[in-house]
């Protein structure tokens, strides 16, 4: 009876009602987490009003710094530019690994390159390559687009690349059926049919990217380093409630990728069923 | 019967599909042990042929060869005058497998999108593709996507794909093994009228007797692998499960397949 009279939770069929005191509370998702991000605040707030605010300033405070930061346009622009290279580098990899992954499936050395790839680079952090990309591009956005794509095209290569592996075989002799060759076969079947698994690899180089688009900016002090340059400017004169505010404004950011994710499963291969939906 | 009067001329001199002394290997590195071993029939246009055999048996094979999914290491397939034969529309196939649909096209651009490929604009391939919708009662269900749909009207969907690609044969590969008996009696039935009055030619799998002897003109029954023709069984007009000739034809088709099956058993 909970299950289907709570919306929210039908589309999660796995828990089977084991959690199902927590269902009677049927609140939408973005409510019980505002709440619960209201407590944790009031919590903070009761901490530096009881215990003192020398280096941990209060949530009203980051929230004015913030505020400010944002109406000022400093921060914002920062944010904006950040996700805007972040957008770019992704592009740009997912594109790569597309034409890496289709040289992998159709020839021996390809699919070589793609192994070997993976084997070698995998364990490099994209962020070592920083410095020889600042040697090359100097402290500029190229920098931090080329680490992006460094650090998206591998996980979206690797998923993809699984992603066709796994494809069905029947489908497979559909498409040979219609007549499909070579690049149509690829687009039309191939591709949407390895979709679950290039989303996977996009999100995944996305986390790793926009890691290393923050480190960028913490360490090295790369122009669009976005968010954190902000809070490396403040870092040097010690403003705590910027500090703070920068961080937010770094998980905002991440929120809002995130939801576009989650938007883009529910469009495609959630509605297609080749995916279960999440909350 | 009704299912030649269209196609009376073409009969007449050469067979659709013709298979000679064909032979397949299974997997690329062991032809020696073979899956297909000498089989030769004949198919006309708007027949209605099944091949009939124990399970693993070669039927399957058969069939991709003819949908020129595979090759095969001896003999000749000759469809339509030709003998190269690579996949194409003009020999459509419906699978048994239920994830044989785009799972990210709906019902109606799963039909349509084939015809697109073949060169047919937009507005052209959906008033087909709703024609042949229509044809197999998925019209309500045209927007849906595959993993809404029951099990029966996958097939349904799968069926009314490849008769929208105007093939000239029908290649089905037990298409209805998965599905539930109620279902797979309605979709006979249903399927027998399209054939009726699309004149198609089928080719079509099958382990059921019943199916065999619904849905067939002629019955080839294989022997167990690898597989020989056994004997061709003509059954045309034989539809209904209750009259004489059913059950005769039941009977002889049941002791054909029983030696088949004992003789599996015993080795």
């Amino acid at each position: 009876m909970n299950s289907v009279e709570s919306r929210q939770d039908t589309v999660v069929p796995k828990d089977g009602g084991k959690d199902s005191r927590l269902r009677q509370v049927r609140l939408p998702a973005t409510l019980r987490y505002a709440m619960l991000l209201a407590a944790l605040l009031g919590l903070w707030q009761i901490y530096v009003t009881f215990v003192g605010q020398i280096s941990l300033p209060g949530p009203l405070d980051v929230a004015g710094a913030l505020s400010e930061g944002w109406s000022g346009g400093r921060l914002a622009a920062a944010t904006w530019m950040t996700l805007g290279t972040l957008a770019l580098g992704m592009l740009i990899g997912a594109m790569i690994a597309v034409l890496l992954t289709v040289f992998a499936a159709w020839t021996r050395i390809g699919a070589d390159l793609l192994a070997l790839l993976t084997l070698t680079l995998y364990s490099v952090p994209a962020i070592a390559l920083l410095p020889l990309l600042i040697l090359w591009f100097d402290t500029s956005p190229t920098s931090l687009v080329v680490v992006t794509v460094c650090s998206v095209t591998l996980p979206t290569a690797i998923n993809l690349s699984a992603g066709l592996k796994s494809v069905n075989p029947t489908i497979m002799l559909v498409g040979q059926n219609l007549g499909l060759r070579g690049w149509g076969m690829f687009s039309a079947v191939l591709l949407p049919a390895a979709l679950p698994h290039a989303i996977s690899g996009l999100r995944a180089g996305w986390a790793s990217g926009w890691r290393t688009v923050i480190a960028a900016g913490l360490v090295f002090g790369v122009a669009g380093g976005g968010p954190t340059f902000f809070t490396n400017d403040a870092g040097d004169f010690l403003l705590a409630p910027e500090l703070l505010a920068g961080l937010l404004a770094i998980a905002f950011a991440g929120v809002l990728v995130e939801a576009t994710f989650r938007l883009l499963e529910r469009g495609t291969v959630v509605q297609w069923g080749m995916k279960v939906g999440r909350e | 019967m009704f299912d030649a009067d269209g196609r009376e001329g073409m009969q007449s001199q050469y067979p659709l599909l013709s298979m000679e002394a064909v032979r397949i290997g299974y997997g690329s590195h062991d032809k020696t042990n073979p899956a297909v071993e000498d089989v030769s029939f004949e198919v006309w246009a708007g027949e209605k042929v099944m091949l009939l055999g124990p399970s693993g048996c070669g039927k399957s094979t058969l069939l991709k060869a003819i949908a020129g999914f595979i090759r095969p290491d001896g003999g000749v397939v000759s469809f339509a005058g030709r003998e190269d034969l690579r996949p194409g529309p003009d020999r459509a196939v419906v699978f048994q497998e239920s994830d044989q649909l785009f799972p990210w096209r709906t019902v109606m651009d799963n039909v349509a999108y084939p015809l697109r490929v073949m060169g047919w604009g937009r507005d052209e391939s959906e008033e087909k593709a709703g024609w042949y919708l229509k044809m197999t009662s998925l019209e309500d269900a045209a927007y849906h996507f595959p993993h809404q749909l029951s099990g029966g009207m996958k097939q349904r969907t799968a069926i009314a794909r490849a008769l929208a690609l105007d093939p000239l044969v029908l290649l089905m590969d037990e298409p209805f093994a998965r599905l539930d008996a109620q279902t797979r009696n309605r979709l006979h039935g249903e399927l027998n009228e399209i054939v009726l009055r699309t004149h198609m030619t089928v080719v079509f799998v099958t382990r059921s007797l019943q199916e065999a002897l619904i849905l067939g003109d002629r019955v080839v029954v294989l022997r167990r692998a690898p597989a020989r023709v056994k004997d061709v069984v003509d059954v045309s007009g034989v539809t209904d499960p209750d009259s004489e000739r059913f059950v005769c034809s039941r009977r002889q088709l049941r002791k054909l397949l029983a030696d088949e099956i004992d003789g599996g058993r015993s080795l």
